[in-house]
């Protein structure tokens, strides 16, 4: 009648009557956590820290197409490698830069958009109407959706002589009067950022629609006995309740998208055009075109400190603004 | 005003309106991009190379025939299968164990623990890829253990990018079990891992089903590793879908036929499954 391992809250069950005799209970309790933990510990080392540390030391290195076989014997170069990709005045700086400001603007507005679109819409479907389930299973397909199958159809409808944007944009509403290119030059941006939206929005609905679950309907109805109007009670019952759930849902989104690799991977190709250069695309090629990895890390380096930056900076003043508003 | 007719929970018109309006905007935003996929994939080639038409003129199956031969499709689809499976299987028994010891147990380093996993999910991906790529090389030289261009290599690296996110959504989940369950079957002489196996795993099976969904989506759609760490014989949908852009001509209606072929399976089980997954992010996500 004795429990082999501790009550979680402390309190401590007597030892000696442990069910299996060849380990002490009190062993077992100290040990058994960590064996749980082993195997995911061992795969975050073996697949995250490791690496992560690698990267760190390659960044110091000059790792060209030469030392890639056995990079230990890549000679370190210091902070070269970094003076390299801060260097503004030089072509890699500077490109490094302009693709920075690309990511920092389309980040903006694609999480913008993604929130408020999956927002809106989980507002809209809170309450029942006929047709709801079914409109909630299609709005979800483009997140259910593999990713490079969506980007792929919407590469096709981006086409400039066959493709389906342009057939409605020239042909049927006559906006243009020669086809744009779409997935060439500054229009990709625009492209992009449809695609983006498109298939991220669905996950802030998904989470919205999760968080809005736990606000209790009495709140509601007892704002709409006090005669509160729709509006008002979105601003005073739906978005407050809401505070916990976007502040974790805003800066995933802006992880997610910030490191977005594969969209535009997949629709412009292996070489993205200027006006969507997204930083994650930007040092693949930097890294696996020139085959010279010492810059590329300390590329890879930098986006991280700026993101570790950007998190805790977000992370102060959301839950500051949290606590002061009294959540 | 609470004088109309109307119950005050009921919805105003001008709400029901603003709701038609912006719903159906959003259904053919959302639709249009699948109605293409599934129309183009039924027209024959001229078809698709020309002027874009709404409507199929000729209607044909040919193009879901012919996906198999332009490229290996089939082998693309097996290596996608075991890989992802793979993955997803490790990644939610893994997931399991350690949400538990976080859930049940104080132990020295719980903290550094949750916080590092989560941490890592911040990480650009491409900052792993360059490394990992020299690691999988420098073991493959040491220890002849093939881990670069193998599918071994990239379930090890799928089923460590899903683990954070299942396991954090299963402490969420697990700490909606009520702790007095195990311990009644620790009473009743199960050890910890029978009270895990027997009572909370299936209590939590919700949110044991929205991890597996969410580690075989994860792995199924990942481009950036699949792209760089596999060969022809191990490469997966997710690359070998580019392969018919690259012959001399775009065959867009197979590759249309191969997206909806490729896509089927993960829509349909997370349609089905959907119920699973906004329950599991509710206990897990949001709390």
């Amino acid at each position: 009648m004795t429990a082999t391992l501790a009550p979680p809250q402390g309190k401590r069950a007597a030892p000696g009557a442990a069910r299996t005799p060849r380990r002490p209970g009190r062993l077992r309790r100290a040990w058994l956590p960590y064996l749980l933990l082993v195997p995911a510990l061992a795969l975050e080392l073996l697949v995250h820290l490791v690496p992560m540390v690698y990267g760190l030391l390659m960044s110091f290195k000059e790792l060209t197409q030469f030392y890639i076989r056995d990079w230990t014997t890549a000679p370190w170069k210091g902070l070269d490698n970094y003076r390299v990709a801060v260097d503004f005045d030089t072509p890699v700086g500077a490109a490094l830069l302009h693709s920075f400001w690309v990511t920092c603007l389309f980040t903006a507005l694609s999480v913008g958009l993604c929130w408020l679109l999956g927002t809106t819409t989980a507002v809209y479907l809170q309450e029942s109407f006929r047709g709801r389930g079914l409109l909630r299973g299609l709005f979800l397909i483009p997140y259910a959706l593999p990713m490079y199958a969506a980007v792929i159809t919407w590469t096709f409808m981006f086409q400039r002589d066959n493709g389906l944007v342009n057939h409605v944009l020239v042909d049927q509403l006559g906006l243009f009067d020669e086809p744009p290119f779409w997935l060439l030059g500054d229009n990709s941006f625009w492209a992009l950022l449809v695609v983006s939206v498109w298939k991220g929005w669905p996950f802030a609905f998904l989470i919205v629609m999760a968080g809005l679950q736990t606000v209790p309907r009495e709140l509601y109805e007892a704002a709409a006995l006090d005669g509160a109007g729709r509006w008002q009670q979105l601003r005073r019952i739906t978005l407050p309740s809401l505070s916990s759930v976007n502040q974790v849902l805003v800066l995933v989104l802006f992880l997610w998208t910030f490191n977005d690799f594969n969209t535009p991977f997949v629709l412009f190709g292996k070489s993205a055009p200027q006006a969507a250069d997204l930083v994650s695309i930007h040092i693949y090629q930097a890294s696996f075109v020139t085959w010279n990895f010492g810059t590329g890390s300390a590329m890879s380096v930098l986006l991280l400190l700026f993101l570790l930056v950007v998190t805790a900076v977000y992370l102060l003043i959301t839950s500051r603004g949290r606590r002061s508003a009294g959540a | 005003m609470p004088s109309a007719p109307r119950s005050p929970m009921a919805a105003p018109r001008s709400f029901v309106w603003s709701r038609r309006v912006f719903l159906t905007l959003l259904t053919v935003f959302v639709a249009v991009p699948v109605y293409v996929m599934l129309s183009s994939s039924l027209k024959p080639l001229q078809d698709v190379s020309g002027e874009f038409r709404w409507l199929p003129g000729d209607l044909t199956l040919s193009p879901y025939v012919d996906i198999w031969s332009t490229v290996p499709l089939g082998r693309y689809f097996v290596n996608s299968l075991i890989v992802a499976g793979a993955a997803t299987v490790c990644s939610v028994v893994i997931a399991v164990f350690a949400a538990y010891a976080v859930s049940r147990y104080e132990f020295r380093g719980k903290r550094v623990f949750t916080v590092t996993v989560l941490s890592t999910q911040m990480f650009p991906g491409i900052l792993f890829l360059l490394p990992l790529f020299l690691l999988y090389v420098n073991i493959g030289n040491a220890t002849g253990v093939a881990l670069f261009g193998s599918r071994g290599g990239l379930i090890l690296t799928y089923l460590t990018f899903s683990l954070p996110f299942s396991i954090w959504m299963l402490i969420g989940y697990f700490a909606s079990v009520p702790r007095e369950l195990d311990e009644a079957a620790l009473v009743d002489g199960c050890g910890p891992l029978g009270a895990l196996l027997r009572v909370v795993v299936p209590a939590a099976v919700p949110g044991i089903v929205a991890v597996t969904v969410y580690a075989f989506m994860t792995a199924w759609s990942e481009v950036l590793f699949a792209s760089v760490m596999t060969n022809d014989t191990t490469r997966t949908l997710a690359v070998g879908l580019q392969a018919y852009s690259t012959q001399n001509e775009v065959y867009w209606n197979q590759i249309m036929a191969a997206s909806l072929v490729v896509s089927v399976p993960v829509v349909a089980g997370f349609l089905l499954l959907q119920r699973y997954l906004v329950a599991g992010l509710t206990a897990g996500a949001v709390k």
